[in-house]
Formats: structure tokens, sequence, C-alpha cells
């Protein structure tokens, strides 16, 4: 019936819904050309994100079909699985720490490296950024922090007297914690630092000769004055990348102290969603796990959306 | 210093006095400034720069205790070790060396590929669906694979692609950060170039190949280098099971835990698994920082 709607003719109740498809059918080649795109990103992206909802709602353990058990899995998950509480706790202290803190952090020391000399500023730019291209490394953290004596941790502090016996900082449940955010923190400098970073070249420079002539007495105040509101866009993205990988700790636990931690110490929600997704098969649970995450990740983007929206206008 | 010098410039031209516009930029304070990144970026390149000794020092010198920061007798036999331990296995070294090479190369050009085309579009064509597209994909910004893995294994399951390279390929082709970059560039290009190729008579396809795309190369180069990070360090995880498919990182991480014994080996793969993506980072920076220059959200 659309197809035979006459674009120039007199607007009626079809009028829209026509001309839209007539629309398509001109600019049939832009998606053809997304096409490509558009399929592997449904297929991979879309489809996983949108039905952890209702595969939530089911039991399925991949051989025999799904059955619906309603909110029984949520039920489970926020009453009586005190492991997923647990793991909330955890991702919300690593989400703090690698989100906010390493935001903070990665600004900052994008700002210092700016004023710098062209080549130091590669210089540092690649140091910064070099931990988050690697995910090899872990074997000398693992020396490093090893338990025994020849821990070089252990042993600087046994050298310098401060300790007298081994730290065990892998399996100890005191220091996991502590250890995995420091592991995380060192590979957190991302996409989002490098464009930050590059954020920063993109300010107008007459920008801060104005500010200059309008006596801006110091670098704090041409910060937060002229370079932080230009910055917005860079901001934002930054705050996504960063939202995007702290939420999504596990990987890094999981390599250096092992899935599962000693007691659970450094469980994170990721970790849970991969004990019953690959190793359980619990895969309805699994999927009720992973909308909980995907539901937080949207709410905490629309929050820093808010936040920064509201400072950078 | 260069700051101070290049600030001179244009504080000259405007007939301020440096000295008062500098509040806080005295020398003192530069030389803190360096000390303090210097200091961090110590922390930072550590664990990398011991990997790359630990990886060349011999086996005399691997186990002093207490460790040297340097190496007295740089010796490659870690590595050529590494083949030799690696010769015992099920599957040859080389077998993990070429799916990793393969994957990373086929990835990178499917990435190239379906990002150029799909980021034209988005960024200089209209047609009905072109907001609610560009809007979904800084949505998807905040879904990368590490979030959705458990998800599209289940998927993959479905589709029958566990345990061949199709599994390690595909979820990594359409990334919504490689279209985002892409997309982003593509936009500061003029649309005069655009329209003078149409009134030329290109289609679609011939604009974005021969207009659009040569002239974004900087986000290419971008695109390639985060393409090949994240397929360079892709883990098999549970979606491979057969030996001969598994990649590099999954053999480093079995080489890793058998333990601190073999350290130099340990090493070796170690470095081997992080000297290409950093060597690529550094012969493209340039290109990154330009491109990230355009990476902003706008609303």
């Amino acid at each position: 019936m659309a197809k035979k709607a006459n674009p120039n003719a007199p607007m009626n109740k079809q009028g829209k819904l026509a001309y839209t498809w007539h629309m398509m059918k001109v600019n049939k080649g832009c998606y053809g050309l997304l096409l490509p795109f558009m399929s592997l990103f449904l297929v991979f992206t879309v489809i996983p994100v949108v039905m952890s909802l209702p595969i939530g709602f089911t039991n399925f353990n991949m051989i025999q079909t799904p059955t619906f058990t309603g909110l029984s899995n949520f039920y489970t998950l926020f009453l009586n699985d005190d492991t997923f509480l647990i793991a909330v706790r955890n991702t919300l202290i690593f989400a703090i720490f690698t989100g906010p803190f390493s935001y903070i952090l990665s600004f900052f020391i994008a700002w210092l490296i700016n004023e710098m000399h062209p080549i130091l500023k590669t210089l540092f730019t690649f140091i910064f950024y070099a931990p988050s291209m690697t995910t090899s490394v872990y074997v000398t953290w693992q020396l490093i922090l090893s338990g025994d004596s020849y821990g070089y941790l252990n042993a600087i502090l046994m050298d310098i007297g401060l300790i007298n016996s081994p730290i065990q900082f892998l399996t100890d449940t005191n220091y996991i914690l502590a250890v995995v955010i420091i592991v995380q923190l060192w590979i957190s400098m991302g996409a989002g630092f490098l464009a930050i970073r590059a954020g920063f070249q993109n300010i107008d420079k007459s920008m801060y000769e104005a500010g200059a002539i309008e006596g801006i007495k110091n670098r704090w105040q041409e910060l937060f004055t002229i370079t932080i509101p230009s910055m917005g866009p860079q901001l934002l993205f930054a705050a996504v990348m960063q939202i995007s990988s702290s939420f999504t700790v596990g990987v890094v636990g999981q390599n250096l102290v092992g899935l599962p931690s000693t007691d659970y110490a450094a469980h994170t929600i990721m970790n849970h969603a991969t004990d019953y997704g690959s190793i359980r098969y619990e895969m309805g649970y699994a999927a009720a796990i992973c909308f909980v995450l995907f539901a937080a990740m949207l709410l905490a983007n629309k929050g820093v959306n808010w936040l920064l929206g509201k400072y950078l206008d | 210093m260069a700051r101070r010098k290049k600030k001179h410039v244009d504080i000259e031209k405007l007939k301020v006095r440096d000295k008062k516009r500098r509040v806080n930029g005295s020398l003192g304070g530069d030389i803190a400034i360096f000390v303090f990144l210097t200091l961090l970026g110590v922390f930072m390149i550590f664990p990398i720069y011991y990997s790359l000794i630990q990886s060349l020092k011999p086996i005399e010198e691997l186990f002093v205790f207490p460790p040297k920061l340097y190496v007295l007798n740089p010796t490659t036999r870690n590595f050529s070790d590494m083949f030799k331990v690696a010769a015992s296995m099920w599957v040859p070294l080389s077998r993990y060396i070429f799916n990793s090479v393969f994957i990373t190369v086929v990835i990178c050009v499917c990435n190239l590929f379906v990002c150029c085309c799909a980021g034209f579009v988005l960024s200089k064509c209209k047609f009905p669906g072109d907001k609610f597209l560009n809007k979904l994909i800084v949505v998807a910004l905040l879904f990368q694979s590490n979030a959705t893995w458990i998800m599209q294994f289940m998927v993959m399951s479905t589709l029958g692609m566990i345990d061949t390279y199709w599994a390690l390929i595909l979820p990594n082709i359409s990334t919504a950060m490689g279209l985002f970059l892409m997309r982003q560039s593509m936009s500061t290009i003029h649309d005069s170039m655009i329209e003078a190729a149409k009134v030329d008579g290109a289609g679609l396809f011939r604009i974005c190949w021969q207009v659009v795309v040569p002239n974004s190369k900087p986000a290419i180069m971008t695109l390639i280098i985060f393409a090949f990070q994240g397929a360079w360090n892709i883990q098999g995880g549970s979606l491979i099971y057969s030996e001969e498919l598994k990649t590099l990182p999954t053999i480093v991480q079995q080489i890793t835990m058998a333990g601190l014994a073999r350290q130099g080996v340990t090493f070796a793969s170690a470095v081997l698994l992080l000297i290409p993506p950093l060597v690529v980072f550094l012969i493209a920076q340039s290109n990154v920082m330009e491109t990230m220059a355009h990476s902003g959200i706008k609303d």
C-alpha cells in the first residue's frame, strides 16, 4: 500500500508514513552501506543486551528449552544470594576507585602533560597509556606481590623492618581487594585518557589570551573557567568509557587472585555472571545478573550525563 | 620550559607582561610537576619494563636475589627456550602465533571496512532513522564486549559458532567505539567535497571510498590501532575448546600457570604478546591524538 503512495500527493493520514517510505527508497544506498555493520552489531551487541531481560525470566541450561520461571531469578538474586550482594558491594568499591578517582586522575595528568615540550608529551602519554594495552604482565605483578618472602614487596617491607613475616597479598582477604584495585587503576587509563588528552589540544588558544586580558590570575582559575567548560564533549566521552570499564571489572581479579577469590573478597558482578554463565551453565540466572549490570551502567551513565551537563552549561 | 617559551610568544603579541600572567607558572612549580609525573610514570611503566628485562636475563641472573633492575648479559635464550617448551606441547607455538595473527588481520580489515561504510553514512547522509542510529551508537559505547560476552556466548552457541574462528572474529568486527570515532572524524570533512563528487556522478560507495575515506587517514590509523589491540589480546576463554584454534594470549596464560620456576620463558612469552601493540601505538601516536580530539559526545 505504501509503495504506491505518491510523495507529491497532498498529505493525508498516511502521508507521513508514505513520505518516510519514499525517503527510505530514495536513500536505499545508505542502508546498503550500513548493512554490514548493523547486521553484526545487531547480533553481537543489541540482541545480547536486549535479550538479557527475557532470558532472565527463565531457567535455561543451554541444552533443554528454557522454562519460564517468572521473577524467581531476580528474587533469588536480591534476597537469597549472599555472594551476589558481596559482588555488588565489591563492584561499587571498584567503580568508585576506577571510575571517578581514575577519571579525575586522568584529567589531572592530561592537564599536567599538556603544558610540556612535545617530545615529553608523547613520552608521558605513551607511558600512561601503555598499561591499558597489556593483558599479559600480570606475571610481573604476581612476582611483586608473591606471598613468600621472595615476593618483591614482601622482601622490601621485611628489609625495612615494617613486617616480620611475609603477607599473603593474593590470598589474604584483608589485602585482595586493595591489590586488585591498584592493578585495576594501573590499567585504567585507556581511550578516555587519550580523549581528554586530545581535548586539551582542541581548545582555542585565543580563549586563554582573552582570559589573560580579562584578568585570570592563575592556572587553577584558568582550568575551571576556561579549560573544563570547553572540553565538555571529550569529558562526556571519557565518562562513558570509564563507566563501561569500571562496572565490568573482573578479568584482572580473575587472572590475579583466581575465580572465585578467597572468601569472594574480590568477587565482582562480572565474576558472578562468569561463574554462573560459563562454569555452571545456569544461563537464565547469568542473564538476570547481566541485566542488573546493564541497568546499573545505563543509570550511572544517565547520572554522569546529568551531572556533567549541569556543570558544563 | 618550552611551555613558558610558547606562552611568552603569545603574550608578547598582546603586550601583557609574562610575570603578571603566570602566578603559579614558576620554575619551581614546573619542576614539582615534572617530578610528580615522573614518579607516577615510573609506577606505570615499571611492570612493563621489568618484564622486558626479565625476558632478556640469562638463567644465572634471573634468580638473583634481591633482583636486579638491569641486565648484564642480555640473551635471547628465553625466546628460543619458549619455542622448545612449546614444541613439547600438543600444538606447536607457531600455530598459536598464526591463529593470533590471522584473527588480528581479519578483524582489523573487516572492522575498518564496516566502520568506514557506516561512519560515512551516519555522518554525511540524511535518511529516515539516522537520528535514532546516531543515538544508539552513543549508548552502545557503554556495552563493550567485556560486558556482553556472556550473553554473546549464548547467541553464538545458538548459532553454532562455538569452537570455530567465527566465535573469535565476528563479535569484534562491529565495534561501537570504531564507528563512533569514524563518524566523529568524518563529520569534520567539508560537505562541498561530497557535493562535488555527487555532481561528477559518483555513487555513495564511490564517494565513501574515494573521497571521504582517503581524507580521514588519522581516524583509520586510530581504528587500526584499537582493533589491533583488542584483537591481539583476545583470549579464547570458553569460546574455544580445540587446542589448535587457541590464540597466543591463551597459551601465554598457560605457560604463566606453570609457575615462576620457568620465569625466563614466562616473561619471554609475555613480552612477545606485549611488544606489538606498544610499537604500533608508538608509531601512530600522532594520528591517534588527532582522531581522539574529535571524539567528544555532543548532545
